[in-house]
């Protein structure tokens, strides 16, 4: 397969998964920001979600105020802002343009049918109600997932796709328990609730905070399904970043792309391999007490310059046209 | 002034034998059906995404090429004169070719000046001597062809460079077959939907010759060019890879393509950008679409370029007027396909007669293309007229002129309801082993009223091509 067919197979699949990925979180975002709470709390709440993504410059280069309209309307509806949903959706439908020859005509034609029913969407944007349109970005993204999966031959084409979306899809729950936990303003809030004689109040907050993280992720029901618990933010953490049969975890996306690698091995595979084991391995012989012994922010801060490192090494070995031999 | 030649209805508002059976048919369908119809087509055509894209516009936007519904229809008898008459053209073509860059007979025999190759753009002199697999240097050749009236054809030019459009007439076929299967029970049609597979039997036909299962490839300048649906659809109907400049190299003369697993080696390429792109190295060195290099392995008969480089020297319009005579002097026969008669302006006679006769003539620049910089006379107003006099005059040698024809029309959906429309048609002919074509071609309809320009950059639309089988 050609370098440059395979960059678009794995950017299509990247993009389609971030543009998910971002309407989760806006949308369990829009959700609790309707509950009653302190405006400092609210606020905080959508700097998280910008900084989730290092956007807080770029955006306010553009809105003089963090609040729910700007950000919905920057990582929504913004082009300029690479990561947001337009901007997603639009990258995720360009690749599979130049690539529609390597794809079934089912998959093109959720792409391209998802990039015109937007173009709709956009005429009315103003009209839009922003959960139903997160609602329909994330049918789109399983309709393409299904249609992948019930269309494609399993070869090369189908891999590249598959590990597109498991590298993304890795970082972005990584980023998303990060935010959600250790940003510092935010835990101040809730401790200040918490212990301020506010008990209940604080008791509510926590467990949107921690409910809201988990369906971000669609993870509220099997973690009630899972632990029958109240939510507990370190037995969170461990569903997120341990459970082997949850699709959006560390461990899961990890387990799953040591397969596809081997599936596609070249001469310069190896070294990718070699990084996704030791991968595996640290995540295989540890457990959550470490990672909090570790501190959650430094362990997520490593796990992310990892996988990182992975995207790196994949893009090198099959993306960026091998040297000549 | 006569009314031109309509297709459907003969002069007197019959419908001719071979179009009775629609003609009824239509009769039948309500505006407001065909209406419901159109629309589906065009949100089928969105949705598959065959589309062009909308030079200088962001994010992306695409139009559709309007497709009519009304097909246009050829007896067998008429294909049969037309394809004896397209492989006779095209070979004579192919042979020209040949000679213009080998032994240049046509030449010493006096038949074509030898200024018009050696001062022509179009010639390239990096050909010379240059032996390509069987001597087929066009193996893509597409002939517009208009009807002026009963059994009467005219050439108008020949593509003989990157000729586009044959994947609207394969759509166009089974758009038609989708909206309106009953009418293919009513009509035998010869088929043409595996004009792909001819393709790709006349590519590998060509391959050079100490390969033994060849790698072809189609290269393309990318996706933002105009026929990027079509350069998409042909390679993934033949089921070869679509390439891009940057994903080729050249090494020892020899053309590879970076893969996930390594260099590939690439034999036979249908390449879809123009002589001029295709190697910064012998062309344009601003080029960012070609492959440096690529133009030593070609001359070495590593890799087969379809087309070859050099073939607008045979399809250049300054070169057009000598056509019956080539078909005469290569094959010894008489030219079964007539040319239109055409008044070369850089004769002083012919300058004098077109510069007379503006307001009746077509005038085209030499090289010109998809329907810019031409003047049709009868059509344009006085100002218009005067202002081309100057370019005219100004650079005579670049134009050519010829008499107005009385192109055919068809009837076609307009706004206010059908109307009859000029046409013409694009009928593709492959030369590989054999010389192999689909019957009939793409039909371009004008949609503006009494418009004789079919080009979709200019408006035009498409139409279904039907060849009935006896």
């Amino acid at each position: 397969m050609l370098s440059r067919t395979a960059d678009c197979l794995y950017w299509m699949a990247r993009y389609t998964e971030r543009a998910e990925n971002t309407a989760r979180m806006l949308d369990v975002n829009h959700q609790t920001s309707l509950l009653p709470q302190p405006a400092e709390f609210l606020e905080q709440s959508w700097k998280k979600l910008l900084t989730i993504s290092k956007l807080e410059e770029a955006f306010l280069s553009k809105y003089d105020v963090i609040n729910r309209e700007n950000v919905l309307d920057f990582m929504i509806y913004e082009t300029s802002n690479p990561s947001s949903i337009v901007s997603c959706l639009f990258a995720a439908r360009e690749n599979a343009r130049v690539i529609r020859g390597k794809i079934t005509s089912e998959v093109w034609e959720t792409q391209n049918t998802t990039w015109l029913e937007l173009q709709r969407i956009l005429e009315a944007r103003h009209q839009a109600d922003p959960s139903r349109l997160l609602e329909w970005v994330k049918h789109r993204c399983h309709l393409f997932r299904g249609v992948l999966y019930g269309t494609m031959l399993k070869n090369e084409a189908f891999y590249f796709i598959n590990v597109g979306t498991l590298l993304e899809r890795a970082d972005n729950t990584a980023r998303i328990l990060e935010t959600k936990y250790e940003d510092p303003a935010s835990l101040k809030v809730l401790s200040k609730n918490a212990s301020g004689g506010e008990g209940t109040d604080g008791k509510f907050f926590d467990f949107y905070h921690w409910a809201a993280l988990l369906r971000s992720v669609s993870a509220f029901e099997i973690y009630r399904q899972i632990y029958s618990d109240q939510v507990i933010p370190k037995q969170v953490a461990k569903l997120l970043i341990f459970n082997k049969q949850m699709p959006r975890s560390l461990v899961c996306c990890i387990n799953e792309l040591i397969p596809l690698i081997s599936e596609v091995k070249n001469q310069q595979s190896k070294e990718i391999e070699r990084l996704l084991g030791k991968l595996k391995a640290s995540l295989d012989y540890s457990d959550i007490d470490e990672v909090f012994e570790q501190g959650l922010e430094e362990f997520i801060e490593g796990f992310l310059k990892r996988i990182n490192h992975v995207a790196d090494e994949f893009s090198s070995a099959y993306l960026i046209p091998l040297a000549v031999a | 002034m006569k009314l031109p030649f309509d297709e459907m209805l003969d002069a007197a508002g019959k419908a001719r034998p071979h179009y009775q059976i629609f003609h009824n048919w239509l009769k039948q369908q309500s505006d407001t059906l065909m209406g419901l119809k159109r629309a589906e087509a065009d949100l089928i055509f969105r949705r598959v995404g065959i589309t062009f894209a909308v030079y200088g516009d962001d994010l992306g936007s695409e139009r559709t090429i309007p497709f009519d519904q009304v097909p246009r229809i050829f007896t067998a008898k008429e294909w049969e004169q037309l394809e004896a008459g397209l492989r006779q053209r095209v070979k004579a073509l192919n042979r020209f070719i040949y000679d213009v860059y080998h032994d240049e007979e046509i030449i010493k025999a006096g038949i074509v000046p030898a200024e018009q190759i050696y001062n022509n753009a179009q010639y390239r002199p990096e050909m010379r001597n240059v032996s390509v697999p069987r001597d087929i240097y066009a193996q893509i050749a597409g002939i517009d062809i208009v009807r002026a009236g009963e059994g009467e054809f005219y050439v108008l030019e020949d593509n003989l460079r990157v000729p586009s459009g044959v994947s609207y007439m394969v759509e166009d076929r089974k758009m038609m077959m989708r909206l309106f299967p009953d009418l293919f029970q009513k009509y035998r049609i010869a088929p043409v939907e595996h004009y792909p597979d001819l393709l790709l039997e006349c590519l590998k036909s060509v391959k050079p010759d100490d390969v033994k299962k060849p790698n072809v490839v189609l290269m393309t300048p990318g996706m933002y060019n105009s026929a990027y649906f079509e350069h998409s659809y042909l390679a993934q109907q033949m089921g070869v890879e679509l390439v891009e400049g940057k994903d080729l190299f050249v090494k020892n003369e020899q053309v590879f393509m970076r893969t996930t697993q390594g260099p590939e080696r690439v034999d036979v390429i249908y390449r879809r950008v123009d002589d001029d792109f295709l190697d910064p190295l012998a062309f344009r060195s601003d080029s960012t679409l070609g492959v440096a290099g690529l133009l030593s392995a070609h001359r070495a008969g590593n890799v087969t370029l379809a087309n070859a480089i050099g073939t607008g020297i045979a399809d250049d319009k300054s070169i057009y007027p000598y056509v019956p005579e080539m078909i005469e002097f290569y094959l010894g026969e008489k030219p079964i396909l007539n040319n239109v008669p055409t008044f070369q302006c850089r004769k002083t006679d012919d300058l004098a007669y077109t510069l007379a006769n503006l307001d009746q003539l077509v005038v085209k620049l030499t090289h010109g293309a998809g329907g810019y910089g031409m003047l049709v006379g009868p059509a344009s107003t006085k100002a218009e007229i005067e202002e081309f006099r100057t370019h005219l005059i100004a650079n005579p040698d670049k134009y050519i002129a010829q008499p107005t024809l009385a192109l055919s029309t068809c009837p076609t959906f307009v706004e206010s309801g059908v109307a009859p429309r000029h046409i013409d048609l694009r009928p593709f002919v492959l030369s590989g082993k054999t010389i192999k074509m689909v019957p009939g071609g793409l039909t371009r309809v004008a949609l503006k009223e009494g418009s004789l320009v079919v080009n979709s950059s200019q408006g035009g639309g498409t139409k279904d091509t039907w060849v009935l089988e006896e």
